[in-house]
């Protein structure tokens, strides 16, 4: 680019192809490439229906019901809810590792709240949902305002979060029974409901629910839109008139609401309100992430693709044991498909660049 | 020293401006102004402070100290957004593109055009960009593509269609035609003239001094920071402003 002193040189030269405004045709691989960046969630689609495809012509009938589809969906619904918010996180090129500390913390919160202190449940649960909210609140301040990298905020945030909630539950256990008499509200999310032989719950209700939202707001808002540009590129997204620190913040915070609608799942599915359950979460929903195509370097994927990754996992998960393997083969495998996902998502970016 | 056209209050009056990084001051007591329907060169070597100066107007800097003049009052711009409050829009040199956007999503990002209910309507940007676009560069096609999937000619075009498109009163354009052929700019040039006829004023900054003698009704010069001189183009030569740029003296004075 450099010219030195040379303007009229530089001028009379100048390239005659530098910018050309043709077309290019790419052919076949090109057009692979171009749906992947229209549409991102096609590899993990393609992978999850094959997966439940060759489980289903392995084990017949006994994996390929009802009973044991919707069994992944249940299986599936935390970790899909939690990795629903770490997409969020991620599209900004950030990473959340608190996830799993701020769901069980929000349990412990509606759980003792009203044990505790005796707060109606429905009070309790607000309280839970708001302190998750607070929590990824102050992650987002952190890393928009103090201009901290996510990841050390957020693995501070980690234990920070973790050891308070286990100083503040003294490590008590809120059983399944007196939660079921006194307030079911808590477990509501648990509620199963059987539509010919497929069970829901009102938990994987919720996780489509949360998905489909997202997926619309993040499609259909400007505020959706913001996201993916401050995570593609944010000094652009800044000086575009994004307002960059409001976006990460409320990023951050969102992820932290849903994070406690999980911790809300979590009870209704374990019963119970244990400090020491959903110690994986963070990397379970980290792997949906990558395995469901979202860019760790942020701007690029879609939250449909994080829900195929954690039904992919499901997938592995249910159908290697049905099939009597050890479990060792999938969490091997699982592990093949993260750095298969993220080879693709290179190949992604050197082709686009 | 300014023309015998300006008179009036300027459209942009940047006073004693200064920013230093790190003890280096990379724009030393600088003013320069810009009236309406003038186009303004700004000239130097890379890292005279040109982008650095015009990057405060833009409210990608914040300045250290210094006072900026929006139609004779007292304008605070901190912020990107606070610049395209008072209708001064940027042509970044490196053009500010989301990449994985595509050309309406960037040309509206911040401004998106949205649905009663608060949703965005791409339809609507997408006809919009369509009609800009038509204007500016009628041969751009790839709507739907992410602008990274574009060659450097049609990202500059996206760039440029954002800043003309908000109906700016000052633009600021730093170096728009880097990456264009021959044909683009002279399709910029003639959109420059076109938008100076409007009586938009612009600062041009370019290292290409035919450029700035074509287009340009007045130079400021900058050098290690500090303002060289401003002069009227039409009073001087080629060589007058390479030797301002260079030797950093202004022609006719004593040297």
């Amino acid at each position: 680019m450099s010219t030195g002193d040379n303007y009229e040189a530089a001028a009379s030269n100048s390239a005659t192809d530098v910018a050309r405004f043709d077309e290019t045709s790419s052919g076949f691989v090109g057009k692979i490439h171009h749906a992947l960046h229209v549409t991102p969630a096609l590899v993990p689609l393609i992978v999850l229906l094959a997966s439940i495809i060759v489980f289903g012509m392995l084990l017949g009938s006994k994996f390929f019901s009802p009973f044991a589809l919707t069994l992944i969906l249940q299986q599936v619904q935390i970790v899909g809810i939690v990795a629903a918010a770490q997409s969020l996180v991620i599209l900004t090129a950030g990473i959340d590792l608190s996830v799993g500390a701020i769901a069980v913390i929000s349990s412990v919160v509606m759980g003792q709240f009203t044990f505790r202190y005796g707060l109606p449940p429905g009070l309790a649960v607000a309280c839970g949902l708001g302190f998750g909210t607070l929590i990824g609140t102050i992650n987002g301040w952190l890393v928009a305002v103090m201009k901290l990298p996510p990841f050390i905020v957020t693995l501070g945030m980690w234990q920070v979060v973790l050891a308070a909630n286990f100083l503040y539950s003294e490590n008590e256990t809120i059983r399944s029974q007196e939660i079921a008499t006194q307030a079911p509200l808590l477990q509501i999310l648990g509620t199963k409901f059987n539509v010919g032989g497929a069970i829901f719950t009102l938990g994987v209700i919720f996780l489509l629910v949360l998905v489909f939202l997202l997926a619309y707001v993040l499609k259909h808002t400007a505020w959706g839109r913001h996201v993916y540009a401050v995570g593609d590129d944010p000094d652009a997204a800044e000086l575009s008139g994004v307002n960059v620190k409001g976006t990460i913040i409320s990023v951050y915070a969102l992820a932290g609401l849903i994070c406690a609608f999980a911790g809300w799942a979590l009870i209704g599915r374990i019963g119970s309100v244990s400090p020491t359950s959903g110690q994986l979460l963070n990397i379970e929903s980290i792997t949906a992430v990558v395995i469901g195509g979202i860019s760790l370097f942020g701007g690029r994927g879609s939250i449909l693709g994080t829900f195929f990754g954690a039904l992919i996992v499901g997938v592995f998960t249910l159908g290697l044991r049905l099939a009597g393997a050890d479990a060792q083969w999938t969490y091997l495998l699982i592990g093949l498909l993260i750095i298969a996902a993220v080879a693709v998502d290179q190949w992604i970016r050197k082709v686009a660049a | 020293m300014s023309s015998k056209t300006n008179t009036g209050t300027p459209l942009i009056d940047m006073r004693d401006i200064c920013i230093s990084f790190g003890g280096v001051h990379a724009v030393d007591h600088v003013s320069v102004d810009l009236y309406p329907g003038e186009v303004v060169g700004l000239l130097g070597h890379n890292g005279a402070g040109k982008s650095t100066l015009i990057k405060i107007l833009s409210g990608a800097y914040k300045m250290d100290s210094g006072e900026i003049y929006v139609n004779g009052e007292r304008a605070d711009i901190r912020s990107p957004r606070d610049a395209r409050r008072y209708n001064i829009e940027t042509i970044y040199q490196t053009l500010a593109l989301a990449d994985n956007l595509d050309a309406a999503s960037n040309l509206f990002l911040g401004r998106e055009l949205t649905s009663p209910l608060g949703l965005v309507d791409d339809d609507a940007m997408e006809s919009e960009a369509r009609k800009i676009m038509a204007r500016l560069n009628p041969n751009f096609q790839k709507f739907k593509d992410p602008v990274s999937a574009l060659s450097g000619g049609q990202r500059q075009s996206v760039a440029i269609a954002r800043a003309v498109y908000f109906n700016a009163q000052i633009l600021i354009m730093d170096e728009p035609t880097a990456a264009l052929g021959p044909h683009e700019t002279q399709m910029v040039s003639e959109l420059i003239t076109q938008l100076k006829a409007e009586g938009i004023g612009i600062f041009l900054i370019s290292h290409d001094i035919h450029d700035v003698m074509e287009l340009c009704d007045r130079a400021s010069v900058m050098k290690n920071g500090k303002l060289v001189g401003t002069v009227d183009v039409a009073d001087v030569t080629d060589d007058d402003l390479l030797s301002m740029i260079i030797l950093g003296k202004q022609p006719g004075k004593a040297a």
